[in-house]
């Protein structure tokens, strides 16, 4: 099969800068050489690639848009690129990279105290300590507000009681970001690895995202110096802005999962012959689906590249964003299916990508907001009606002091 | 030490090529163009020589205003600054001009050493390196697996028929011409990337380097290309079906009984 060579229907290239191009054919190297002769193995085992973790860190792929420590400060289009390159090789591998850089290491670094920041970002940049962050719960996902996980002041120290669950990276982690409720409000908290009181274990039976670990962590009485509360957070709406970083990646990693999708199915129907010798690619039904294909990947391309100028420009909202994740993650899940369609029975097997990334793209179609929650943000962005709680629910609800989980209105 | 690195960008080995209009060369219109593999492994080698030693790691390439992006790889990668002889009288130079218009920027350099590729991956000639030593009346080694710099010399693996090398010590300045497989080529770090931006490109022209334009380029050639086409599909290849235990049963049978080859 042909080595990948980009989806680039729309000639958006050469509005490029030479370093976004060089970023994104250099990850674009790394992942074919390094991640796809081995990925299958690991989606049948089900395990996280961890000898990569020293060749991404040497990248700079952990922290890539922080400007600071020696990282390199990249802009929006560069670090998109990074994720759509990284997703096209793995959605689980983007999912551990987002998650080190976009929900560790922005909330240690926008979020935490100067030591704090000088303890982990130099670790987490190295590869010597992976992340993770600990939001949802077993009864609060799409809700994340009515967390129960609570910290409780005590003397010198925060005492965390509660669990996590489908925290990706969980068990990998020297430190988790924790999200706990206080006295006052939701609060982010620094809980280290090996910390009495707190235990983690992986989940088993995933069907998706298997080359990703994920998760449950567990607070008994668990007891950590008042110090390692992340000083800067105020309430949910600080866990939402690290959510609403890695949603960005995930705008530019559903596109690499669809790029990787499309031209599998394109090479493939090129070269399949049925009926009197003829590729299977002068069919006019297949040709729909790679038109369908390659024309929403370019609409998405444009989307991400916009969202890019909004971020660069400091003018990047959170409705944006779900726009951005909602739709280019739907066209990653529906290009999987017609890529899975054309390659017929190979299509259901890991001898090509396809099966994967339509299994994995599942997980990214519910994590850091359903699919369905984001068309709500949108929804209200539009109406200016929030519809997350409709009236009835609402007085059932109430002693869950719900909280809207993306935009953070009561 | 100040170590001279020869590139040549070519186009990338899975562009699919066509004979150009003039029929003389390729079109090179829309094809991607990527570092010629040899010389990804002469920069690595010398950024690895540079970090141990010391030293200043110079690349250089002769080639039109898209070479650029070879070079800005190669400062990404760890080059300190490139040379470009990009302008229009560097333009269709056979591999002794090109030679000519090296050999003046190594003399204005003063490297104690130049690596480059063993050959390109589009004309493959292989000769660059050689001729560029003697113009410069350097010793020169090509097919270089090993290299290891001391002391003003350094001892150079070559790769010889049969799977059997030879171990040669050689006094520098000198041109070393090596092999792909020699080192493992890294990758470019993303702060790699964006310091590049502000490592130096100079641009120099013939009469930058004391160089008369006749000397350089097509002007300066001793080699015309009359006509490049792409070879006639070969007559007889068979394809064999079956799986693979059938298949390599036929395959040898074939390679005995027709090929007669074993
Ligand atoms: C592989 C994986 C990795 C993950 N990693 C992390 C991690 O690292 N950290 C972390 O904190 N979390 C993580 N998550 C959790 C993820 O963010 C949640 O699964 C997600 O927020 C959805 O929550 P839920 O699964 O509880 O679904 P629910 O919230 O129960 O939703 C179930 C369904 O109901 C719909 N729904 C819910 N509310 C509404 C509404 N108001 N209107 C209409 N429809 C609604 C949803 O759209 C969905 O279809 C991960 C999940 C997976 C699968």
């Amino acid at each position: 099969m042909n080595r990948f060579s980009g989806v680039d229907y729309l000639d958006l290239d050469p509005f490029l800068d030479d370093e976004e191009r060089l970023i994104r054919d250099t990850v674009r190297a790394f992942v074919d050489d390094k991640i796809k002769p081995i990925i299958e193995e690991c989606h049948r085992e089900g395990t996280f690639p961890l000898q990569v973790v020293p060749e991404l860190a040497q990248l700079n792929l952990f922290g890539a848009s922080i400007d600071d420590y020696g990282l390199p400060g990249l802009k929006g289009t560069a670090y998109g690129l990074i994720m759509q390159e990284l997703e096209r090789g793995d959605s689980g591998l983007r999912s551990m990279v987002s998650v080190q850089s976009s929900l560790v290491m922005y909330p240690i670094y926008t979020f935490g105290s100067q030591e704090q920041k000088d303890r982990w970002i130099p670790a987490l940049a190295s590869g010597e300590a992976i992340g993770c962050f600990g939001l949802t719960e077993p009864d609060f996902g799409s809700n994340p507000g009515g967390m129960r996980t609570t910290a409780r002041r005590d003397g010198n120290e925060w005492v965390l009681n509660g669990a996590k669950q489908w925290i990706t990276n969980g068990t990998l982690s020297a430190v988790a970001v924790v999200w706990a409720k206080t006295e006052d409000g939701i609060r982010g908290f620094l809980v280290e690895n090996g910390t009495p009181g707190f235990t983690s274990s992986d989940q088993h039976g995933k069907f998706s995202l298997r080359a990703s670990v994920t998760s449950e962590l567990g607070f008994q009485d668990c007891r950590i110096p008042v110090n390692n509360i992340l000083p800067k957070t105020e309430g949910l709406k600080n866990a939402l802005m690290c959510l609403n970083q890695a949603r960005y990646g995930i705008a530019w990693g559903g596109l690499g999962a669809a790029m990787e999708c499309y031209h599998t199915a394109l090479e493939y129907a090129k070269e399949r012959l049925q009926f009197g010798g003829q590729p299977i690619a002068s069919h006019q039904l297949v040709q729909d689906k790679l038109v369908w294909m390659v024309t929403e990947i370019s609409k998405g391309q444009l989307l991400a590249l916009q969202l890019a100028r909004l971020k660069d420009e400091g003018r990047l909202r959170h409705f944006h964003v779900s726009m951005g994740k909602r739709n280019n993650v739907w066209v990653a899940r529906e290009c999987a299916k017609l890529a899975r369609e054309i390659l017929g029975a190979n299509g259901i097997v890991d001898d090509y990508p396809v099966i994967r990334h339509m299994l994995n793209i599942e997980s990214v179609y519910t994590y850091e907001g359903t699919h369905d929650i984001h068309g709500l943000v949108i929804g209200e962005r539009v109406t200016g009606i929030p519809a997350y709680n409709p009236p009835a629910a609402k007085a059932a609800a109430r002693q869950d002091a719900v909280v809207d989980p993306v935009s953070n209105r009561r | 030490m100040k170590i001279g690195v020869c590139i040549k960008q070519v186009p990338d080995t899975e562009a699919r090529l066509r004979p150009s209009a003039s029929g003389q060369w390729i079109d090179e219109e829309e094809i991607p163009f990527a570092i010629n593999e040899g010389d990804e492994y002469a920069i690595e080698e010398a950024i690895s020589i540079a970090e141990q030693t010391g030293g200043e790691v110079v690349v250089v390439t002769v080639g039109p205003e898209r070479a650029r992006e070879a070079l800005r790889k190669a400062l990404a990668v760890g080059a300190h600054r490139a040379v470009h002889l990009a302008d229009e009288a560097y333009a269709g130079g056979d591999c002794w001009a090109t030679a000519r218009a090296l050999a003046a920027v190594a003399n204005r350099e003063s490297f104690d050493l130049i690596l480059t590729g063993s050959q390109s991956a589009d004309v493959g000639f292989g000769t660059t390196g050689t001729l560029l030593a003697s113009m410069l009346g350097w010793p020169h080694a090509w097919l270089v697996v090993g290299l290891e710099v001391a002391d003003g010399s350094a001892k150079v693996t070559r790769e010889m028929e049969a799977g059997k090398n030879e171990l040669l010590q050689i006094g520098l300045p000198a041109v070393v011409e090596v092999q792909a497989g020699i080192n493992k080529p890294r990758y470019a770090s993303l702060k790699g990337i964006m310091q590049a931006k502000r490592k130096e490109v100079a641009e120099l022209s013939p009469a930058d380097l004391e160089l008369d334009p006749s000397q350089v380029g097509a002007a300066g050639s001793r080699l015309e290309f009359l006509s490049v086409s792409v070879p006639p599909k070969g007559e007889g290849a068979q394809i064999l079906e079956g799986d693979t235990a059938e298949v390599a049963t036929q395959l040898v049978d074939k390679l005995r009984t027709e090929a007669r080859v074993l």
